[in-house]
């Protein structure tokens, strides 16, 4: 067996092998945590090795169990796993933001004291969040994608209601609701795509679907993207984000905004470019691209808590991957591809830095906070940092990424295209927009200034959600939290110095990303490397 | 054509009352409904595997059967099955918090929501940071330079002598 071989299935296993280990040692949390930040180094070590083996010897395929294709094509009656270049790029990138989400939530919970959090179940669920994110991006069948949502879904609803204060479990319930209808409608696809082309192995659909009428592949895509388009959040399927993600805790929030839009991203490649090639749905996927965009940062425009307003951006930068994956040329593919890496970076970053502004500051809403560029001079290097990055100012990633877009929109020339590169430029320039308000608010007003500024929130939490239990108190009496923790402090500029490198190395980057476009777009590779060899 | 068309029906009819089921407020109900289309769901996909037929073991018969079962569907419909229980036994126990929490069990509107829609509108569009709160009204010297001045003359937003 290659080495590939070996490697592939260890970002699930390890991963599910700590959560049973963290649970079982609930008692001990020193030990709870040398187990999680252990699993999740070898993920990142793993994912890491498997980059560079996809990119000199292209994708890579298992069996699971060695149930391989059999002889009268019937194809792989087994689990395959399948690594190309995409999946390679994600699962390293979501390593990183694993690792470094945890290291934050550690330092926090080691910082702020967590004997009454209950983080004998946070690091396991995390886990097992993570070994679904890596399940997704592995799968090369239809029906391992949907339980590697299922398992990184279950982790997050977990997660998400984690203390279960009031807030949390409205938010809860709106969330589980809206993500099990999309699950469900991702099944009904896969049972509608079993009828049509009698399997849910993806290379062997992508042979199968050409046989089928354009009129059905049609309708089996657009099941599957209603689906998909819940999970990452694509307008007019997006209102639930920003009412679930901003009363989660913030390394919750951070990693869900970095990863779990991103894996319905990544889904919606795969379906479009392997198995419906022919880009029967492009303008309605453009269409939704541009109202995404522009819709969500209109709602960005309009909030006060810097959460909520994170959380809208996110939706609009998703239009930003659609707009990419929708154009059909290797161009706009290898541009969202490093859209993809360079989003989940910047957004994981930006909540992070909104964990440590609630912490410092006792407040998220801009009608409180004031006059943190004084106050804290590294936070507001680690606010400003990310946040030209996510608007897009030269030289930054973002600023190339957009670009990359903006010219493969140009390349396309059709009149949808443009208007997609003029919507591009307006969410670009709103977000700057947005960056620069809480820039201008939090940061360099003085407190006093701020309509709400007397008021804060009492103690600094770790995972619970302790505004319900106790009222706003006068900033000045609050206890005073010292400085930044070092461990809190550490991952987030680990962060920053990745996006940077997505900057410096972007070069390399976009020939990797160019490389990773030509094999997602080009079906065949994929296909023999799982069928091994058969067309 | 009997043999797909009742299943047929039989979804159809599950799927319905899910969907209407979803559509109500209440948590139980939805919970219901999610439980009824995931079933729908199930048996779509064990009807799309085709017709009954001899378990799928080697040298296994079922009465004089001449075609053999899919499993594949068969497995697919357990691993659904298995997820929408634990999926649903975690919506109970939020469903319990939540009636604990709120002595009610209906979902409630987003409270910051319906107060701003039920602002009329000049009020709604002028709702910011920049209204400063009248608990404190307070400023440094230069006062608030991101706020319009004219808001500054209003008689609630007076500066205090000092």
């Amino acid at each position: 067996m290659s080495a590939a071989g070996v490697l592939m299935p260890l970002p699930v296993l390890i991963p599910l092998i700590g959560a049973a280990l963290t649970l079982a040692a609930g008692r001990k949390p020193r030990l709870q945590r040398v187990i999680a930040l252990v699993a999740l180094t070898a993920v990142l070590a793993c994912s890491a090795a498997l980059i560079y083996l996809t990119d000199r010897h292209g994708t890579q395929a298992l069996q699971v169990g060695g149930w391989g294709p059999t002889p009268d094509g019937l194809g792989p009656l087994g689990i395959t796993l399948v690594v190309d270049r995409l999946s390679a790029l994600m699962l390293v990138v979501s390593a990183i933001v694993l690792l470094a989400v945890v290291f934050y939530a550690i330092g926090q919970g080691i910082r702020d004291g967590d004997d009454r959090q209950p983080v004998s179940i946070f690091l396991p669920t995390y886990l097992v969040l993570s070994a679904g994110v890596c399940t997704a991006f592995l799968a090369g069948d239809l029906f391992n994608l949907y339980v590697g949502f299922e398992v990184l879904l279950s982790a997050s609803f977990v997660l998400l209601t984690i203390g279960a204060s009031k807030d949390r479990v409205r938010a809860g319930i709106s969330y589980v609701m809206v993500s099990m209808v999309s699950s469900l409608i991702f099944l009904i696809g896969l049972a509608l795509i079993y009828a049509a082309a009698g399997t849910l192995n993806m290379a062997e659909l992508s042979v199968r679907l050409e046989g089928v009428s354009a009129g059905t592949r049609s309708a089996l895509f657009a099941v599957l993207l209603v689906a998909f388009g819940i999970k990452a959040a694509v307008f007019p399927l997006s209102t639930w984000l920003p009412d679930a993600y901003p009363t989660a805790p913030a390394p919750v929030t951070a990693v869900f905004a970095g990863l779990l839009t991103k894996v319905g991203v990544y889904a919606i490649i795969r379906a479009h470019s392997l198995l419906f090639p022919h880009g029967g749905l492009d303008s309605v996927l453009l269409v939704a691209a541009l109202l995404t965009m522009l819709v969500g940062i209109l709602g960005a425009v309009a909030q006060n808590d810097i959460k909520r307003l994170l959380s809208f951006t996110l939706v609009s930068h998703i239009g930003y991957m659609v707009f990419g994956v929708a154009l059909s040329s290797r161009l706009g593919m290898s541009g969202a591809i490093f859209y993809v890496a360079h989003h989940i970076i910047v957004q994981t970053t930006l909540f992070l830095v909104v964990g440590l502004i609630e912490r410092q500051a006792g407040a998220s809403t801009l009608r409180r906070l004031g006059g943190l560029a004084a106050a804290s001079p590294v936070l507001a290097f680690v606010f400003i940092v990310p946040a030209l990055n996510l608007g897009g100012i030269p030289p930054f990633s973002g600023f190339i990424g957009k670009v990359a877009l903006l010219e493969a929109g140009t390349q396309d020339a059709s009149v949808l295209a443009w208007l997609l590169v003029a919507g591009g430029v307006v969410t670009s320039l709103l977000t700057l927009y947005v960056v620069a308000r809480v820039w201008t608010r939090a940061f360099w007003r003085a407190r006093i200034d701020a309509p709400e500024g007397a008021l804060s929130d009492a103690i600094p939490s770790a995972l619970l959600d302790e505004t319900e239990h106790s009222d706003d108190i006068a900033f000045d009496d609050r206890d005073d939290v010292g400085r930044i923790p070092a461990g809190m402090l550490i991952p987030t500029l680990c962060l920053i110095v990745v996006g940077l490198a997505l900057t410096v190395a972007a070069g390399p980057i976009f020939g990797y990303t160019d490389r990773a476009a030509t094999e997602v777009l080009d079906a065949s590779q994929y296909i023999s490397a799982v069928l091994g060899g058969r067309p | 054509m009997t043999n797909y068309l009742v299943p047929l029906i039989i979804i159809g009819g599950l799927t319905s009352s899910g969907v209407y089921l979803l559509l109500s407020r209440n948590l139980t109900r939805m919970l219901l409904g999610l439980l009824l289309v995931g079933n729908a769901v199930n048996l779509l996909i064990i009807t799309v595997g085709g017709p009954s037929g001899n378990p799928p073991i080697r040298g296994r018969s079922s009465g004089s059967e001449t075609n053999t079962a899919d499993p594949l569907a068969q497995g697919m419909i357990l691993t659904a099955i298995v997820i929408a229980m634990g999926i649903a036994a975690f919506v109970l126990a939020l469903t319990y918090r939540s009636f604990r929490l709120t002595i009610e069990e209906e979902v409630p509107d987003d409270a910051e929501d319906t107060r701003v829609s039920n602002l009329p509108d000049d009020e709604a569009s002028s709702v910011g940071e920049d209204r400063p709160h009248p608990r404190d009204t307070r400023s440094s010297e230069t006062g608030d330079i991101e706020g319009p001045d004219e808001l500054d003359a209003l008689p609630e937003n007076r500066k205090p002598k000092r």
